[in-house]
């Protein structure tokens, strides 16, 4: 099983930046499509989007990190080890 | 001198068990009017959009946004951070009365501010800065309720204990239907949508409710836990320093979010509030049969929040949590698939009953700033045998050459009057189902529900049992609001936008169901990661 955690460790390292890129996109594609009487209302949702995003996309990243670094191979079982 | 003993130790026991009940009662009932306070804004956003903030001024448009996303988003986790912190310093009982006053305050005062009509530019200021309170209370409510209530519970009982919080955010949301709900049928739709009108109730009834629970939790003592860790001098100097900037901690608040929370919060807000649009908007069920779907089915899902609290302390959280997630991922797109077919009108046509279907009578409103424009209505209801009724309502904008002449029937009206007529009339669909159609929506709703009783059942025990007592709230805290918050919360803007992807030119209206990816997504990566990484070994007394 730990060999299973550090290795899907890999995919969560390669899809939080996959995941912001895919996020950046749309905001660009929904803004430039946005009618001009809405389009500063689509920024500011993006803009919030991106905001609250980036910061979870990399605490993703970190995840994965630690996961190939074998930091879950044994979890806390009792209160001594919390 | 045996019997005296027995005697004496029932009578601790029985103290014991009437001390946890007023220690649940007394968060939960808290607990339940932040959920109440929150949703009620949420439920009435039409009205609170119209008289607030207006369509046609662009940068109230702005102001809205801010209060709906930056509420959820940025202000929840951030209220999680800013209490959490606190709870951790000075206690968990101050701070989850703090958050109360914050929250029922601003929700009574939101009842209080006039409309965009009477003093323009502050409404909307005054709004949204009261929404975003509101959101940094709820931020900080939830964590110091669970822990509060977690550090009270008897060893192995945590789960039972702690699923009494958890029922708060479902029966929240069933207070605040019912009460908009028991407003809006005794006003009318008119008079309950006025600057003035009904619509503002919810929000007053908020502050007699917050009264009572402020009275109950200053009643409560701290933490027996924390009460012990102060004693010692072991509380933590720095709450978010030791939380996130510690690696032995912090792993820990990623695996809770990636690997539970995150699945929870969109299963929870799929079942919850996608399934109310979905039925709405979609569906085109009117407006009181779908909330009454919602509140029948949450009402009889509401029992199995406990169930599985207490089945958790059995056989632990993480397979509860994770065939929740799993029972999601495979069957929402069939659940809604059926709320499709159970409501549509195609293929019924041998059902129409003719002795009930009406056209009604034509009715004429003139615009209010534009004496020329009027408004012709006619609404046309086709009822069914077995007792659905399907409502057309279609509304014609004319603009005359004159002043319309209420005396003149329309169908008299001279043509050459008409100066123009819009190209297409606004077209309003709602049906009311039959009856037995309406209880397989309740059942589908019901099944929605149960898979959120799964998943949000054992959580706080879940959450807690991860976190050492000194930095417990601040480090549950912010996990949880990022999963409910920000990804929950998505739920409706992220399915629309995928519904959006799915529009052609052969089909205007997209792929209904493609919304459902994305919590489909989610929950199933959150599966993945909690089956891969999460242990279902935990000690039965957490005492650290």
């Amino acid at each position: 099983m730990n060999t299973i955690k550090k290795l899907s460790g890999y995919i969560w390292m390669l899809m939080a930046p996959l995941l912001i890129l895919f996020l950046l996109s749309q905001a660009i594609q929904k803004i430039s499509t946005a009618a001009e009487a809405v389009k500063s209302n689509v920024i500011l949702q993006w803009a919030i989007i991106l905001l609250i995003f980036t910061p979870i996309c990399i605490g993703f990243f970190i995840f994965g990190k630690y996961a190939i670094a074998g930091e879950y191979d044994h979890l806390p079982e009792s209160s001594e080890e919390v | 001198m045996n019997t005296h003993l027995q005697t004496n130790y029932k009578m601790s026991q029985e103290k014991k068990q009437n001390n946890i009940a007023f220690v649940i009662g007394a968060s939960s009932v808290g607990t339940l009017i932040e959920w109440y306070d929150f949703y009620i804004f949420g439920m009435l956003a039409t009205i609170i959009s119209k008289q607030f903030f207006p369509a046609n001024a662009g940068t109230a448009a702005l102001l809205s946004t801010l209060a709906i996303f930056a509420a959820g988003f940025i202000v929840r986790p951030f209220g999680a951070l800013v209490f959490g912190r606190l709870g951790d310093l000075i206690g968990r009982k101050h701070t989850f009365l703090l958050t109360l006053i914050l929250m029922g305050g601003s929700t009574f005062a939101i009842g209080l501010v006039p409309g965009y009509a009477t003093i323009g530019w502050a409404a909307p200021i005054l709004v949204l800065i009261l929404r975003l309170l509101q959101g940094l209370a709820l931020g900080g409510e939830y964590g110091g309720a669970a822990t509060y209530v977690a550090e009270h519970a008897p060893a192995g009982q945590r789960g039972f204990w702690t699923s009494w919080i958890q029922t708060t955010a479902t029966l929240g949301l069933f207070l605040a239907l019912g009460i908009i709900i028991l407003i809006r049928s005794n006003q009318g739709v008119e008079k309950f949508s006025a600057e003035w009108g009904g619509w503002r109730y919810p929000f007053w009834i908020s502050i007699l409710l917050v009264g009572v629970s402020i009275l109950i939790r200053m009643r409560m003592s701290e933490s027996p836990m924390f009460t012990k860790l102060k004693s010692e001098g072991k509380t933590s100097t720095n709450p978010l320093k030791e939380s996130f900037g510690q690696k032995r901690n912090f792993k820990m608040v990623l695996l809770a979010l990636f690997g539970a929370v995150m699945g929870q919060g969109v299963v929870w807000y799929t079942g919850q509030f996608y399934a109310q649009s979905f039925i709405e908007t979609v569906c085109k069920i009117e407006f009181i049969q779908s909330r009454n779907i919602m509140l029948v089915a949450i009402l009889m899902a509401t029992p199995c929040f406990v169930l599985f609290g207490w089945l958790s302390d059995k056989v632990g959280r993480k397979w509860i949590m994770l065939f929740g997630m799993l029972a999601a991922v495979f069957t929402y797109r069939p659940i809604y698939q059926q709320f499709l077919t159970i409501s549509s009108v195609q293929n019924r046509a041998d059902k129409i009953d003719l002795t009930k279907t009406v056209a009604s009578a034509v009715k004429v409103k003139t615009d209010e700033k534009d004496a020329n424009k009027i408004f012709v209505t006619q609404n046309f209801d086709t009822a069914y045998t077995d007792g659905a009724v399907f409502k057309y309502t279609k509304t014609d904008t004319l603009v005359l050459g004159a002043t319309y002449n209420a005396l003149v029937s329309i169908d008299s009206l001279n043509p050459s009057l008409i100066v123009s007529k819009s190209a297409k009339p606004n077209v309003v669909i709602e049906k009311i189902l039959g009856n037995s159609d309406y209880w397989s929506m309740i059942w589908l709703v019901f099944i929605q529900i149960v898979y959120v009783t799964m998943v949000y059942g054992p959580i706080a025990a879940f959450l807690v049992e991860m976190f050492p007592t000194k930095i417990r709230y601040t480090s549950m805290s912010l996990p949880y609001h990022i999963g409910n918050g920000v990804f929950g919360g998505l739920v409706p803007f992220l399915g629309t936008l995928i519904v959006e992807f799915t529009k052609t030119a052969e089909n205007p209206k997209g792929d209904s169901l493609a919304g459902l990816w994305y919590p489909i997504g989610v929950a199933a990566v959150c599966f993945i990661i909690g089956l891969i990484y999460l242990n279902n070994k935990m000690d039965k007394n957490v005492m650290d």
